[in-house]
């Protein structure tokens, strides 16, 4: 007997357009003992799938259409919502994605934790702290005990999330459910929290429900795989099988959109030509809150000491994790951050110490592309707007040549010419970065930086917008630095990787030579990190 | 949890004839003209405020009698068909003085809050936007204007320059600024973090145009509001200065000295206040019409049409 079994579940969200089937008809079981991964998109419902047996579905205007969900004998789609408060927590215990936005920043991570020690259990304050800081030390937080009364925001990403796991499992639950509990880490970061989680549910024989967009990820640590689209399991069995006889059409894309490979139709080798340099940074030092001279405590050294070159046409990737500066980097070569010393040289002319005035040729030649195309787009200017104005304020179009040039911009990019009037809002992610690439592509730029440009979007759609990138960058003939903290994007659409750690570059070199042959013990546990396919427990 | 906004927004086709018309301007303008031209209480809004300062404009021409004139015999008189609106104690035409004083309280209402609009959201963007000393120095400026008493400002003013209809204009609107200024400042901090923000300046746009296309219509919203608001506030703050006799004096009149006069004699003579007070409102509940209208206009994702 399973420790949950959902039969025939319906979630149907009545909207003002109709009516949406966020769940339909979807079954499937937990052991104790087994995880579970539910596998989607973002919008195909396995969210919601999870948060319905808490009872955390908003309704209106969800409602419950059919199906059953007994968990340990009781059906928890019937009980109230006194019973499921009980039931919430204490027996079936959640980690979100974001640690920082689930933590109290007002309370210490201590009076968190033993909350429900003292509401649920009624156990004295002082128990309930011992086996809060016993847990604590469970989950990996050095020196439990000093940090007990430590805050949120004292906390890296990867210890908040130990402590948000930590805060799960204090009232010994029997199901935990994961929803995407390391999106929001770096890969090492990642890999440690996943073996974390997969100790703990062997020393607890939990049940584990595990929801992640990342095929990759699932596949190290799921018994059963259930792949989830518009609402349905299209594919759902044993973690092998999925992975190895897929037999839907649509579980046979998501695996063929996880980039796994070499960047296609190039040599392992980077183009050692003697061309001159697009790019050259020597020295370059960008420090926070100091200079040279005055360094104190509080500066931050984001980029010390970089040097490095890019050669014309090619795609150099640079690699990292949060904090090691690759995108202060990346913007201090747009000159969107004020650089501390060194120089930086496009086309043999010198970036650095240019006034504002004296960096508008150059902002024509050089563009960004960013990492979050929600935020990037102006909301309050349509498409057209947004493509016509680099045109239009460079000089690059007339009033009446700037429509056939953005319409050329729009389908160069993928989007259609009906699209023209829409605002941001009413697009995909996928389509927004569109907008965005077009953006930097307007005024026929010789460099881009693209700051992690697909680390918002779902697998298929990332896919698409590397193929989109790796078409232009052959059809414009552009130049790009691309930041990214995921290595297996890197390896398939850049020719040379640097890394960096700390502020600084520790290793560069043609994409295929690093990722066989890592050089530094920094660059070598980063690959290790990296969740793959075939890395498969039996 | 998380709603994905796809399910509660579906994208129907907003696809115009757009290929062929060639554009000026810009869109955002034009769209929310389009979406405030469908929203019937809005529009209804500005149609009263519109008849209302044609009225203001014509009354030397429509006014059935002169404002100062006097009929000591009549008295007070509630509404006749000589006197529509009835008469004030001196025998006064209310509907007269009503029009007279409409020109007043809707050019002190739109001319002093332009003013502190203008002021307000030009300081608040620079502060907010160039941040660090310069917004420093600006903001503490602005908290040392919140500190003098306002009307001390106002009666020195009024004492170096005489007393000016002019000069009222200024005053209050120089006072009502300093609100609008922290308000556009908020807003402009919390943008000049977005990405869009960086996206214009790596594109290479002068700072006047980012503020210009970028920063002041995303700060459109709260602007609107606190502007609806402004304007029956200023209406009512310049009531107050005539009644201590800095603002406009009678024979002249205003709604606010109107409505402030009809207070006093509200038991006798109902219709003194109730007529007066009777504007005043038509002209509020027409401004939060239009306020409202004009902010989800200006907004592309409020409204789906």
């Amino acid at each position: 007997m399973a420790l949950l079994e959902v039969d025939n579940l319906s979630i149907w969200f009545h909207t003002r357009n109709g009516v949406v089937k966020a769940i339909d008809s979807v079954s499937f079981s937990v052991a104790e003992g087994e995880t579970l991964a539910i596998v989607g998109e973002s919008g195909s419902g396995k969210s919601v799938c999870c948060y319905s047996l808490l009872g955390l579905i908003p309704s209106p205007p969800g409602n419950i259409e059919s199906g059953t969900a007994i968990f340990d004998g009781r059906d928890l789609l019937t009980l109230s919502e006194r019973e499921l408060r009980k039931v919430r927590g204490s027996k079936i215990a959640t980690i979100f994605q974001d640690p920082m936005t689930s933590l109290n920043p007002y309370l210490t991570i201590g009076e968190q934790l033993i909350e429900p020690l003292l509401y649920h259990r009624a156990m004295s304050r002082k128990d309930a702290r011992g086996r809060a800081i016993q847990l604590l030390d469970e989950v990996g937080i050095p020196g439990a005990k000093q940090r007990f009364d430590s805050y949120a925001h004292e906390f890296s990403g990867g210890m908040r999330q130990r402590v948000m796991i930590a805060m799960a499992l204090i009232a010994e639950p029997r199901l935990l459910i994961a929803d995407e509990p390391t999106t929001a880490l770096d890969v090492t970061i990642q890999a440690q929290t996943l073996q974390l989680i997969a100790d703990l549910q062997k020393q607890r024989n939990l049940a584990v429900i595990f929801i992640s967009h990342d095929l990759a990820v699932v596949a190290g640590i799921a018994d059963r795989v259930a792949v989830m689209k518009d609402g349905q399991f299209v594919e759902y069995g044993p973690t092998e099988a999925v992975f190895d006889r897929a037999q839907h059409p649509y579980t046979q894309s998501l695996l063929a959109a996880i980039p796994g490979g070499a960047k296609p139709g190039s040599p392992a080798t980077s183009s050692s030509s003697p061309d001159s340099p697009l790019i050259e940074i020597s020295h370059l030092k960008t420090w926070f809150n100091g200079t040279e001279e005055t360094t104190s405590n509080a500066t931050v050294k984001a980029v010390d000491d970089v040097s490095l070159s890019i050669t014309k046409n090619e795609i150099l990737g640079i690699v990292g994790e949060s904090g090691s500066g690759k995108s202060t980097l990346g913007r201090s070569i747009l000159q969107l951050v004020k650089t501390t010393s060194g120089s930086i040289k496009f086309d043999g002319e010198e970036l650095c110490g240019l006034t504002p005035h004296q960096l508008i040729p150059y902002r024509r030649r050089i563009q960004m592309i960013f990492q979050d195309p929600y935020a990037s787009l102006n909301p309050r200017m349509t498409v057209f707007d947004a493509l016509a104005e680099p045109l239009r304020y460079h000089g690059l179009a007339t009033r009446k040549t700037v429509l056939p040039q953005v319409l050329n911009l729009m389908d160069d990019v993928g989007l259609a010419a009906s699209a023209m009037r829409k605002y941001p809002h009413e697009f995909s992610g996928g389509q927004r970065q569109r907008i965005a690439i077009g953006r930097a592509i307007a005024t026929k730029p010789e460099f881009i930086v693209a700051d992690e440009p697909v680390s918002a979007l779902d697998v298929t759609i990332q896919a698409q917008i590397l193929e989109l990138i790796l078409r232009l960058v052959e059809k414009h003939n552009l130049t790009m630095l691309f930041i990214s903290h995921d290595l297996s994007v890197v390896r398939y659409i850049c020719d040379r990787v640097a890394v960096m750690h700390g502020g600084e570059l520790i290793e560069s070199g043609a994409t295929e030579t690093l990722w066989h042959h890592p050089q530094t013990p920094y660059a070598q546990s980063l690959l290790a990190a990296v969740p793959r396919l075939s890395s498969r427990s039996s | 949890m998380v709603i994905p906004d796809e399910w509660l927004v579906m994208n129907d086709d907003l696809t115009l004839p757009g290929a062929t018309d060639t554009e000026r301007g810009s869109s955002l303008w034009r769209d929310a003209w389009h979406r405030l031209r469908k929203n019937k209480m809005a529009v209804g809004g500005l149609f009263i405020l519109i008849l209302m300062c044609v009225l203001a404009l014509l009354t030397p021409w429509i006014a059935p009698y002169s404002y100062e004139e006097q009929n000591l015999v009549l008295g007070a008189a509630g509404p006749s068909a000589q006197h529509w609106l009835g008469t004030d104690t001196l025998g006064r035409d209310l509907l007269t003085r009503l029009l007279y004083g409409g020109r007043i309280s809707l050019a002190v209402g739109f001319i002093a809050t332009s003013v502190a609009l203008t002021i307000g959201v030009l300081y608040g963007t620079f502060a907010g936007y160039f941040g660090g000393r310069v917004d420093a120095t600006m903001m503490r400026l602005v908290d040392i204007l919140y500190a003098l008493p306002f009307m001390i400002f106002i009666i020195l003013l009024m004492v170096i320059f005489g007393r000016n209809i002019l000069l009222l204009f200024l005053a209050i609107g120089a006072v009502e600024w300093l609100t609008m200024a922290r308000i556009v400042r908020g807003q402009v901090q919390s943008l000049r973090q977005q990405e869009f923000i960086e996206a214009a300046i790596s594109m290479g746009l002068s700072q006047w145009t980012i503020i210009r296309r970028h920063l002041i219509p995303n700060t459109l919203g709260p602007v609107i509001v606190y502007t609806t608001l402004t304007i029956p506030s200023v209406m009512l703050f310049e009531a107050f200065l005539s009644f201590l006799g800095l603002g406009i004096q009678p024979p002249q009149s205003s709604w606010g000295l109107l409505i402030s006069y009809g207070v006093e004699t509200m038991e006798e003579y109902p219709w003194l206040l109730i007529f007066p007070g009777l504007a005043l409102s038509t002209t509020l509940f027409a401004l939060n019409f239009l306020g409202d209208g004009l902010r989800d206009a200006l907004d592309p994702r409020a409204s789906k049409d």
